[in-house]
């Protein structure tokens, strides 16, 4: 450390900046990125802090009041364990709604790969007359809520037999959604032509053009799909409250509502039953986290 | 193994404009012929004709005896190299040369000769596990090539595959297609932009512009007997200079006259053309390579009245030549041709020759040998070989030279036999 000093009495090489300003300079920098950090980590701390409340509210014991003046983030009375054990066996079969949910979500999340891939394939790489006012008129039916139409459909599948099951909450994934063919079109337009005319001098036909170079190519924009279709059927309260009749064909959604009622909500076990039901939504995000930001960015979606 | 055919292909595409008119087109079983001109001028449609990646208006495409028109590209048994190679990019090496016989359901193990074999003649053999983004421009080139080879084919179609190299590999690559072609003896079509690539590549060299032939011929043919100013602009680097002059004879004594300049043309050039005659008083193209002229103070023995006096605007030493630019006092040639020619080099280039028009001056580009000891701005004499001079008709931009175009269509077949 003998050198600190050495810059004073060396001359600087022309060009260089003079040693105050280098000294002013870092001096900057580091009390730019401390701020940086210190701003980012107190976000940071106002994101969590409900979660983190949820937690501590999830370990109280009943007795325990959940909800105080001023809230507690630090409670003199927690640690109780037990709650989770006794939410997820006594006050409902969670287990039971965690399979019922992930087989909606993953017949969801098969439905709308196959569906809108083929479709967005279609109006991407595929010239036939009439392509482009067809897509027109499916952009126009995002523009639909769905609330409108769940009387009409909630009438068909009850007129057809299928209310009770899970499959008016399935079906419609397998007949393709406006937004992701949207989206799934978009990014297989980027896809170089190139790559169809060689596959089909190498002898692939259209069928084996989409299955073999266009879907996998894909990828990104299909994990993002995927993702989403995860997110909101895993969330989905209203529709299976309407074509649901049976406990043991509740989804987690139902039994989280069910917890909550008009009095003597047990507040600690509510909470500890929604922390275990982020959870696979978390995991998920965990591992396709890398992929989902790639394919955002690449089909140009934010938020 | 097999010829291609080709009987008034025409192409008409949906916005109406006609990509290629009413061609015909006989490429020889085994060899390599290169479809060549500026861009826009159909090539690259023909060959997707070809392929069957794009639909005919009109005429026949025949591969050896079978006719095409309607046949899938998969099934016309040919194999085509994409300027951009067109790898499919989540594909091993291995998995992207393989596909077609996959598809074609070969064996595993005959699959796996065949991309061995193919992997070992382009020295791919590292790279086989590898994906097309790990591998460089002249790898990926290399590995297009072999997906080609694999096959097998009748034919190989080959777009520009060279354009995206830079010039060293492209050099190294167009020796290595060549010998790949004269290995497997596999009739190919070839396009390209570059002329030189055209010259040394073809066994036939096809002409097109603006969807229409031009000339077939040898390379050498296209070189020394163009059959129109577009042909004798576009082949030959620097390219051919060009000057409006006049034919004048004088006690049986042929002289041609331009910028200020008088040539005499040797008798046997005028036995050689004789359309000449025909041109006498009136004006004519003249067309001289800049190969065709040296430093005079180097040349000895050479006939009378063959320099002309020059200043040096500019001059580029390239080792073995030295390039001399310099002004000719005679409007550069402007007509339909030359304007395509220099709109083909950019928008620059053919401002200038509209430019140049304007000023009655034009810029000559002699190649001269490096021993010269002309300097810039400094007067010296040019030798110019008359004996290979061009002359073109100002009217219609066909050679002066006799009945040229039945020649050179005559050598073409001469060839396919």
């Amino acid at each position: 450390m003998k050198t600190v000093e050495a810059p004073e009495r060396i001359e600087a090489p022309r060009g260089a900046p003079a040693p105050r300003s280098v000294v002013r300079y870092r001096v900057r920098r580091i009390s730019y990125t401390t701020l940086m950090y210190v701003l980012l980590l107190a976000l940071c701390s106002l994101i969590l802090l409900p979660a983190g409340w949820m937690l501590t509210a999830a370990l109280k014991p009943d007795v325990a009041p959940v909800f105080t003046p001023t809230p507690e983030w630090f409670p003199t009375e927690f640690w109780e364990w037990d709650n989770f054990r006794r939410v997820l066996t006594e006050s409902m079969p969670f287990l039971r709604y965690m399979i019922n949910t992930m087989t909606i979500v993953i017949a969801n999340i098969l439905g709308v790969i196959l569906s809108c891939s083929i479709v967005g394939f279609a109006f991407a790489r595929l010239r036939f007359r009439g392509s482009k006012v067809l897509f027109y008129i499916l952009i126009v039916t995002m523009l639909i809520p769905w609330q409108a139409l769940m009387v009409p459909q909630f009438l068909f599948f009850t007129e057809i037999g299928l209310y009770g099951t899970y499959l008016p909450l399935i079906l419609p994934s397998f007949t393709g959604t406006a937004f992701f063919i949207f989206l799934i079109r978009q990014y297989m337009r980027t896809i170089p032509r190139d790559l169809d005319d060689a596959a089909r001098v190498d002898g692939l036909n259209t069928w084996q053009i989409f299955w073999r170079i266009i879907l996998p190519l894909s990828t990104p924009v299909l994990t993002v799909c995927a993702v989403f279709t995860f997110l909101s059927s895993w969330n989905n309260l209203l529709g299976p409250l309407i074509y649901l009749d049976s406990e043991e064909k509740f989804t987690v959604a139902i039994g989280l509502a069910n917890l909550v009622t008009r009095a003597d909500t047990p507040w600690n076990l509510t909470m500890a039953a929604n922390l275990v039901s982020i959870l696979p939504t978390v995991i998920v995000y965990f591992f396709v986290q890398k992929k989902l930001i790639g394919g955002i960015a690449s089909v140009g979606l934010k938020g | 193994m097999a010829e291609i055919t080709l009987r008034g292909v025409t192409k008409v595409f949906a916005d109406r404009t006609e990509a290629v008119h009413s061609l015909d087109l006989d490429v020889p079983d085994g060899k390599l012929i290169v479809l060549v001109g500026p861009s826009g001028c159909g090539k690259t449609t023909v060959l997707r004709m070809i392929a069957g990646l794009e639909d005919l208006s009109g005429g026949t495409i025949a591969i050896g005896d079978r006719v095409m028109n309607e046949v899938p590209p998969g099934d016309r048994d040919i194999a085509m190299v994409f300027q951009n190679y067109a790898l499919y990019p989540h594909m091993t090496v291995y998995q992207n040369m393989a596909l077609s016989l996959k598809i074609r359901k070969l064996g595993k193990e005959e699959m796996r000769r065949r991309v061995d074999e193919a992997a070992e003649i382009l020295h791919l053999q590292e790279l086989l596990h590898k994906r097309p983004r790990e591998l460089s421009g002249g790898q990926r080139q290399r590995v297009a090539m072999g997906r080609a080879i694999v096959r097998q084919p009748q034919a190989f179609l080959m777009d520009e595959p060279l354009s995206n190299l830079d010039a060293k590999l492209r050099v190294q690559m167009r020796a290595e297609i060549l010998r790949i072609q004269r290995e497997f003896q596999v009739t190919t079509v070839y396009v390209t932009h570059d002329q030189t690539e055209a010259m040394t590549l073809g066994d036939l060299v096809v002409v097109l512009r603006r969807g229409e032939l031009q000339q077939v011929g040898s390379p050498d043919e296209l070189y020394t007997r163009p059959v129109n100013l577009f042909v004798g602009g576009f082949i030959g680097s620097p390219a051919m200079n060009l000057a409006e002059a006049r034919f004048t004879t004088e006690h049986g004594a042929a002289f041609v006259e331009f910028g200020g300049h008088r040539l005499v043309i040797p008798p046997e050039t005028l036995a050689a053309k004789p359309g000449l005659a025909a041109f006498e008083g009136r004006s004519v193209i003249v067309g001289i390579r800049p190969e065709d002229m040296d430093d005079a103070a180097l040349v000895s023995g050479h006939l009378p009245d063959a320099r002309i006096p020059i200043v040096v605007d500019l001059k580029e030493g390239m080792g073995s030549d030295v390039y001399l630019h310099f002004t000719i006092d005679a409007p550069p040639v402007v007509t339909e041709d030359t304007r395509e020619l220099a709109s083909d080099i950019g928008e620059k280039a053919l401002d200038e020759l509209h430019e140049q028009a304007s000023e009655r001056r034009s810029t000559f580009v002699a190649r001269v040998s490096p021993e010269t000891t002309a300097s810039v701005g400094r007067s010296c004499d040019l030798h110019v070989e008359t004996r290979k001079l061009y002359f073109f008709d100002p009217a219609t931009g066909r050679s002066i030279d006799g009945d040229l175009e039945a020649g050179s269509l005559h050598a073409a077949s001469a060839l396919a036999d």
